[in-house]
C-alpha cells in the first residue's frame, strides 16, 4: 500500500466539507462516536441537519464562529492506498493555508459549484496549486444534482477552466462532475451522468500514478546529522544521516560534497535494519564515504556531473505570510534543506495578482498573503535547484529574526 | 519490513522515514530535548524510531515521564525495563509528590489528567528541556488534527491555535527564545492502525495489557473497567469475568478496557480494522467532558 497526500481547496459554500465527509464516511474513517459528537454539536447549534463541517472544524473558535481557522489533517485508507488530506479553508488566510497544505501534496482538489461556475477563488486555488507545483490537479464540479446533471453545464465550466489552466504549469488536470451530497461520482460512477465516461473521484485518487513524480535523476542528499558513536563497538564510525531529496544513490557512486566541492565515493548506505543497495527519495538513510572529510549539517552530497547551484544570489517567488510587510532591506533567517543562513531582501521585481496573474512591477512591498518575485542575497551560499525541478531542494522558508515566526515561503526560480 | 519497488515506498516506510527525519531535526536544532516515554504503545513506537534514527549510535536524548500515580503497574515495569535495556537516563516528574507539596490539588472527579500539566511544565523547566518529543497523533482528536509537527509553546507552555507557525514542505522551524519551548510530534501523520501495523512489521514488544486476557471487570457509564488497585467497583456495580484488552493505557482510574479476543498482534490488527469507535471514545472517560476538552487542556500546556 502506498501513500497519497492531497489538499482540498474551496469554501463551505462549494460543498467541500460535505465532499470530505462523504470520502471519510464511505471509507469508514468516521466512526460512530465521532458522528454522534457531530450530531450532538449540530443540535446544540440549532442546525436541523448534521453539519458535516463539524467533523473537520474542531477548535472552539471555529465552532463558535462557524469558520475554519487553519489547515486540518485527516486520514483514511482504502484497500489500495492510504490518504492524508490537508483540508485548507477557502477564505481566511487563504494563501498561507493553501500554500502550506499544497507544499507537501501529490494532488490538489479544487471545488466549484456547478450552478455558479468558476469564481475568482477557484482560479486562485488553481494558481496556488500550480505555483507550489502540485503534480496532479482535480477540478471537482460539485452540486451537479442542482443543474439537472447537465452535460452542457459541466462542459462549459470545464472549457472555461481549461483555458485558464493553459496559462499555468499544470502537469495533469482531471475534471470530474460530482454531487457530494448524493454521492454521485464520489466513490462510485453515477448512473445519473451516463455521459461522463471518466473515473469516480475516489477511483482517481486510488489510481493516479504518483511513482514518477519524485525526482529520480538529480542525486541530492542534504546532510542532516552526523552520526559518530565513539564507542568500543564502533570506534571510527562516521555516517552522514539524512533523507534523500532526489536521484538514486548506490554504494560505489562517485560523489562530490558541497559547498566544499571535495570528491569522494560512497562506501555504504546504512539503515538500522542493515545496509541497502540503493536509496531514493524520501528514504531516511546514513551514508558513509571513503574519505575522511570535514562534513557537517547543511552540506550536500551529490554527483560530480549533476550539481545544484552554489549561490548567494537567489531569485525566488515568495508567498508572504506576515502582517509586517516584506520590503527591500529587510533581513531574515532562511531555512533551505537542512541549511540555515541569513538573507537580505535586495528588491521586489514584481507582485503577482493571484486572481488575474497580472504582474505589478511598481510594487514596493509584499503585504500579508501577497506573492511576488524577490531577489535575496544570503550570508552563506545555498545549494539551490530550481523549484520546478525539485520541490525539496528548491523550496525554502523565511523566518523573522526577532519573533522567530515563519513569515514567508520561497520557491527558487534562479540561483 | 517488505521490500518495495523504486519510487513507491510503502506507506509505513514513508511514515517511518518522515518520523526519523523529524527526530533527527530535533537532535540537530534543539539544545536540550527530551523524549516523553510512558510505556504506552505510541511512545514505544517513537522510542523505537529514535533508536533507528541514530543507529549505530545511541539515542542522544534524555527520557521524561510524568508519573500521575495512576499508572498501570505493568506499564511502569515495562517502561523501566525498556529504559534500562537502552541505557537511557529517565527523568520522572511525580504528580503525587506535587500534590503532597501542595503545588497542585486533586480534582473532584479524581482524574489527574489536567493536574499533570503543571507537573510536566515544572519538570521540563527544572531540567531545562526546551523541546519535548511526544507520541501524539493527529487522528486521535479534533484539536490535534490542527496542531503542527513542531508545535510552539509560549513561556507558559501554552498552545495558541491562532498563532501557529505555517509549516511548509519538510522545513521545520524549531527556533525559540529563552523560556519558550517546542512540542514535537513525529507520529503526527500516523493512525492507530498504522501504529499497530508497524508494531507487527517491526516485531515491537508492547505491554501485555494491549492483548486480550480474561479479567474481572465491571460496567460504568457504558464502559468496561477492569478491577485493579486503582479502580474498584462502587456499591451496586457488579463484577464479572470477560475477555478484554486495553486500546490505550492512560490514567488507570479512568481508562476502560474493550471486549476483545485479540491475543496476538495480528488479531489486534483485524479488530482495529473493523472497529466502529475511536480509541479515545472507547476508553477515555476524561475526553467525554466536552467537545473541546483536549483543546482546553492543550491551551494550559498539556501534550
Amino acid at each position: 500500500m502506498d501513500l497519497l497526500r492531497f489538499a482540498t481547496a474551496g469554501s463551505v459554500d462549494d460543498g467541500k466539507s460535505t465532499l470530505i465527509g462523504r470520502l471519510l464516511y464511505d471509507s469508514k474513517a468516521v466512526l460512530s462516536d465521532q458522528l454522534a459528537g457531530v450530531e450532538r454539536a449540530s443540535r446544540d447549534m440549532g442546525a436541523g441537519y448534521t453539519e458535516l463541517a463539524l467533523l473537520t472544524d474542531g477548535l472552539r473558535a471555529e465552532r463558535e464562529q462557524g469558520i475554519t481557522i487553519d489547515v486540518a489533517y485527516r486520514y483514511f485508507a482504502t484497500a489500495v492506498r492510504k490518504f492524508i488530506i490537508a483540508d485548507t479553508p477557502g477564505h481566511l488566510q487563504y494563501t498561507r493555508n493553501m500554500v502550506t497544505g499544497a507544499s507537501t501534496a501529490d494532488l490538489a482538489i479544487v471545488l466549484v459549484d456547478a450552478r455558479t461556475g468558476l469564481k475568482e477563488q477557484s482560479r486562485r486555488h488553481a494558481f496556488l496549486a500550480s505555483l507550489l507545483q502540485v503534480p496532479h490537479l482535480v477540478l471537482a464540479v460539485n452540486k451537479m444534482d442542482l443543474v439537472g446533471y447537465s452535460e452542457e453545464a459541466f462542459q462549459a465550466i470545464r472549457a472555461e477552466f481549461s483555458e485558464f489552466a493553459a496559462k499555468l504549469q499544470i502537469a495533469d488536470l482531471t475534471v470530474i462532475p460530482v454531487s457530494a451530497l448524493n454521492g454521485d461520482n464520489v466513490v462510485d460512477r453515477s448512473p445519473n451522468m451516463p455521459w461522463y465516461e471518466g473515473a469516480s473521484l475516489l477511483h482517481h485518487l486510488e489510481h493516479v500514478h504518483i511513482a514518477s513524480d519524485r525526482n529520480l535523476v538529480d542525486g541530492r542528499f542534504p546532510v542532516q546529522y552526523v552520526i559518530r558513536p565513539h564507542d568500543r563497538e564502533y570506534p571510527d564510525y562516521r555516517g552522514y544521516a539524512g533523507r534523500v531529496a532526489g536521484g538514486v544513490m548506490r554504494p560505489g557512486d562517485d560523489v562530490v560534497v558541497l559547498p566544499s566541492g571535495l570528491p569522494s565515493r560512497i562506501v555504504s548506505i546504512d539503515t538500522a535494519d542493515g545496509p541497502v543497495e540503493e536509496a531514493y527519495a524520501p528514504m531516511a538513510v546514513t551514508v558513509r564515504l571513503e574519505d575522511d572529510l570535514d562534513i557537517s549539517r547543511g552540506d550536500m552530497i551529490c554527483r560530480p556531473h549533476n550539481q545544484p547551484k552554489v549561490s548567494q544570489d537567489i531569485d525566488a517567488m515568495v508567498a508572504w505570510m506576515s502582517e509586517s510587510p516584506l520590503r527591500p532591506g529587510l533581513k531574515l533567517a532562511v531555512k533551505h534543506t537542512t541549511r540555515s543562513a541569513r538573507a537580505l531582501v535586495q528588491d521586489i521585481q514584481y507582485e503577482l495578482d493571484v486572481n488575474t496573474l497580472h504582474r505589478n512591477a511598481d510594487s514596493s512591498q509584499l503585504g500579508l498573503n501577497s506573492i511576488g518575485r524577490v531577489r535575496l542575497r544570503t550570508t552563506t551560499p545555498l545549494l539551490a535547484d530550481e523549484y520546478r525541478r525539485n520541490r525539496e531542494t528548491g523550496g525554502f522558508v523565511l523566518i523573522d529574526e526577532q519573533t522567530h515566526d515563519t513569515v514567508g515561503a520561497g520557491m527558487i526560480l534562479q540561483a | 519490513m517488505a521490500e518495495t519497488t523504486r519510487g513507491t515506498l510503502s506507506h509505513l516506510k514513508v511514515l517511518e522515514s518522515e518520523a526519523i527525519y523529524i527526530i533527527r531535526e530535533v537532535a540537530a536544532e534543539v539544545e536540550r530535548p527530551a523524549l516523553m516515554f510512558s510505556g504506552g504503545k505510541d511512545s514505544i513506537v517513537m522510542l523505537h524510531l529514535a533508536r533507528k534514527a541514530f543507529a549505530p549510535a545511541g539515542i542522544p536524548f534524555q527520557v521524561l515521564h510524568i508519573d500521575t500515580g495512576h499508572n498501570f503497574p505493568e506499564v511502569l515495569d515495562f517502561r523501566d525495563r525498556v529504559v534500562a535495556d537502552l541505557g537511557l537516563n529517565l527523568v520522572v516528574g511525580s504528580v503525587q509528590e506535587a500534590i503532597d507539596r501542595g503545588v497542585v490539588r486533586e480534582e473532584p472527579n479524581g482524574s489527574r489528567n489536567r493536574i499533570q500539566t503543571p507537573v510536566l511544565l515544572e519538570t521540563a523547566d527544572k531540567h531545562g528541556f526546551n523541546a519535548l518529543l511526544g507520541g501524539a497523533r493527529r487522528d486521535e482528536e479534533k484539536s490535534r488534527a490542527k496542531e503542527r509537527v513542531f508545535s510552539f509553546r509560549d513561556e507558559f507552555g501554552q498552545w495558541d491555535p491562532k498563532r501557529q507557525r505555517p509549516e511548509l514542505w519538510n522545513l521545520y522551524n524549531a527556533k525559540v527564545r529563552v523560556g519558550e519551548s517546542m512540542r514535537v510530534f513525529p507520529l503526527s501523520n500516523w493512525t492507530e492502525l498504522d501504529i499497530w501495523k508497524y508494531i507487527a512489521a517491526e516485531g515491537i514488544e508492547v505491554p501485555d495489557l494491549y492483548y486480550a486476557q480474561r479479567r474481572e471487570v465491571f460496567e460504568r457509564h457504558g464502559m468496561l473497567f477492569a478491577v485493579n488497585d486503582l479502580c474498584r467497583p462502587a456499591d451496586g456495580e457488579k463484577t464479572f469475568v470477560e475477555s478484554v484488552r486495553y486500546r490505550t493505557v492512560g490514567d488507570a482510574t479512568l481508562t476502560a478496557a474493550v471486549r476483545s479476543e485479540a491475543t496476538t498482534v495480528d488479531l489486534v490488527l483485524a479488530e482495529i480494522a473493523s472497529t466502529t469507535v475511536t480509541e479515545r471514545g472507547a476508553t477515555r472517560g476524561d475526553d467525554r467532558v466536552s467537545e473541546a476538552a483536549m483543546e482546553d487542556r492543550k491551551k494550559e500546556g498539556y501534550f
